[in-house]
């Protein structure tokens, strides 16, 4: 055996507490969640894109009024951000795009989210033939790469914010439906579950009652990590003019109109990357820290 | 082995077909009608029916899906929209450029990834290992079009260091015109590499062997050399394939950004000008190169294992 000297390593038994470490245990999940520094950052971060998304509207400029006079003006007291190269106001455009963002990615993980636990729970609980065909589906599905199968999805629907959610969901859902096959196959074993069908329960009631609380904790951390990959696409695919459409303020979109223009003025393409920096930043430093906080077996690779 | 490498090319072969089952499926559901959109508006009734009964569009849907994959398996994925050339051409004549560019991707990612992720297992909790966690997170959240765009601000537009347009000709301007757009689609993988190294490193330094050498008192250097390492980079092979399928793709934002040639660039021009035929042929030979990948790397980790290879020879 080894000396009781060995350096920590991972994997290793536990060693009982310290009676010293248990008031830092007693504190709640979020006060553990804000004492790591990069949860604290994330709150942080996400904080100040839904106040941008809140104060949409409360700055003096019309997001999608023409100015051909003031185009591309550099950051001042009047214009925060400088303007684009139609003269419109970059901050309120931005303040705008932050709506957007954070609906669609908001809106389009917990869509993904619900479909693919429930596509998972059938493939978990379902006969074995049909959990072989629905892996194979996941499978498939996790086999076109994310940006090719946008653009084929956009290319049908036509560029809308339709699109943006239908591409997330298909994206997204089979990793949600991995993790509630998984969970519900180690739970069927378990003897309590065959005590519960001895006992007379039905299978709905063994699904919403035992099968679900086990999920959701992992389930929300992964949701924590897909929105900044979600804002990703979302601006991803109306940069490339496929997704929302213009003149509605879409980070991606005023990222491209700034492209388009970059010799011209930087200011709309500093605008337009920041926020998405800043939103997708937050969310993974958040995300990192639950999962820290909630699951350290987490960790790692898959 | 013999049957996982069976198995594991059986589902892939699999996974293939069902692919080409969604895509058939999704160019049938473009709107309008293909007869028209290859013809021109001012094509007659008589010369659509002529085309459709050429391109067998007049047939039930599974006949047009056999014909799909007879033609796939001949080779012909059909015939662009506007020039009437082959697809598999075109696409294939775009390919190398993108692959170039995937290459000083996974050059970008693979050898500050691997330096990081070595360094930080060695000197675990301590400032290398704190600072190399929070750069992984962080580059791997932002996406490459940002990352991208304020690359050519500041090393092409601001600094002029770099041309900010075309692929160039020669070794040395290509290679050159190469750096930023390879930053642009490593720089996330960095993260993703460092992270995974590290942690298969901790792990496999808990193994017992490795405990043994350190017992007969290897020195650390040897023991991570000799031993550790050659088993703690196979799940980075994994990980690496995946990020290969993710920046062939993702290669779209840098030709696009960056003005160079390649499938991603061939596939943003096929989707602005409607040509519906070299959409789905860039997606079907992307999604094909993309399981291939993940297929070879998946072999060469069960090869490389000496546990499963250990296995085979029993």
């Amino acid at each position: 055996m080894t000396s009781p000297a060995d350096s920590p390593t991972p994997g290793a038994a536990p060693k009982p507490d310290p009676a010293g470490d248990r008031p830092a245990k007693r504190r709640g999940a979020f006060g553990r969640l804000i004492s790591d520094p990069l949860g604290m950052l994330g709150v942080v971060l996400i904080a100040l894109t839904v106040l941008a998304a809140l104060c949409a509207g409360m700055t003096s400029w019309d997001p999608i009024a023409l100015n051909p006079l003031a185009r591309f003006q550099p950051a001042s007291s009047e214009h925060w951000l400088g303007t684009d190269n139609l003269g419109r106001d970059l901050f309120t455009r931005v303040l705008y795009g932050a709506r957007i963002a954070l609906t669609v990615s908001i809106g389009a993980t917990v869509i993904a989210m619900v479909i693919g636990v429930a596509a998972g729970l059938i493939a978990g609980y379902g006969p074995r033939w049909l959990d072989n065909v629905m892996l194979l589906i996941f499978d498939a599905m996790k086999s076109i790469p994310t940006v090719m199968l946008a653009l084929m999805l956009v290319t049908v629907t036509g560029p809308s914010l339709y699109a943006v959610l239908l591409v997330v969901v298909l994206v997204n859902a089979p990793a949600y439906a991995r993790m509630a096959r998984t969970q519900t196959l180690a739970i069927r074993r378990a003897e309590f579950i065959d005590a519960e069908q001895a006992l007379g329960a039905g299978q709905a009631r063994i699904m919403l009652r035992h099968v679900l609380p086990n999920i959701v904790g992992p389930i929300l951390i992964v949701a924590a990590m897909d929105i900044p990959v979600v804002v990703g696409i979302e601006a991803g695919l109306s940069f490339l003019g496929l997704g929302v459409r213009p003149p509605t303020p879409s980070w991606g979109s005023i990222l491209f109109d700034g492209f388009s223009y970059i010799r011209e003025s930087a200011w709309p393409v500093i605008a337009g990357g920041l926020p998405i920096v800043i939103t997708t930043l937050g969310f993974t430093f958040l995300g990192e820290a639950l999962r820290d906080t909630f699951d350290p077996k987490l960790g790692g690779g898959n | 082995m013999a049957l996982y490498f069976l198995k594991r090319l059986l589902l892939s072969v699999l996974v293939v077909i069902l692919v080409v089952i969604a895509l058939f499926l999704l160019t049938y559901a473009i709107p309008g009608d293909p007869a028209r959109v290859a013809l021109g508006p001012r094509a007659n009734p008589e010369l659509i029916a002529e085309f459709r009964a050429r391109m067998g569009l007049d047939q039930s849907l599974a006949t047009q899906l056999y014909n799909f994959f007879v033609s796939l398996l001949q080779g012909d994925l059909g015939r662009d929209a506007i020039s009437g050339e082959p697809v598999l051409n075109t696409v294939l004549s775009q390919f190398p450029d993108t692959l170039y560019l995937v290459l000083g991707s996974v050059l970008v990612a693979l050898v500050p990834g691997v330096i990081l992720g070595i360094l930080s297992a060695r000197y675990r909790g301590g400032i290398i290992d704190r600072i190399s966690s929070v750069l992984s997170v962080s580059v791997m959240s932002v996406p490459a079009f940002v990352i991208a765009i304020y690359l050519l601000l500041v090393f092409s537009i601001q600094l002029g260091w770099f041309p900010a347009i075309g692929a160039g000709t020669g070794f040395w301007d290509r290679l050159h015109r190469l750096v930023l757009p390879s930053l642009a689609l490593g720089l996330a993988w960095i993260g993703y590499i460092a992270r995974i190294l590290r942690a298969s490193i901790l792990e496999e330094m808990n193994e017992g062997h490795v405990r043994t050498a350190r017992a007969f008192g290897l020195s650390e250097n040897r023991i991570m050399y000799d031993y550790v390492l050659r088993i703690a980079v196979l799940p980075m092979i994994t990980v690496l394939g995946i990020g290969i399928g993710q920046m062939l793709s993702s290669a779209v934002f840098a030709e696009v950004v960056f003005g160079r040639p390649g499938i991603g660039k061939l596939v943003y021009d096929a989707i602005i000008s409607r040509n519906y035929p070299i959409v789905t042929g860039t997606v079907l030979v992307t999604t094909i190169f993309f399981v291939v990948v993940n297929l070879g790397a998946d072999l060469l980790v069960a090869w490389l294992n000496p546990k499963v290879r250990h296995d085979l020879s029993r």
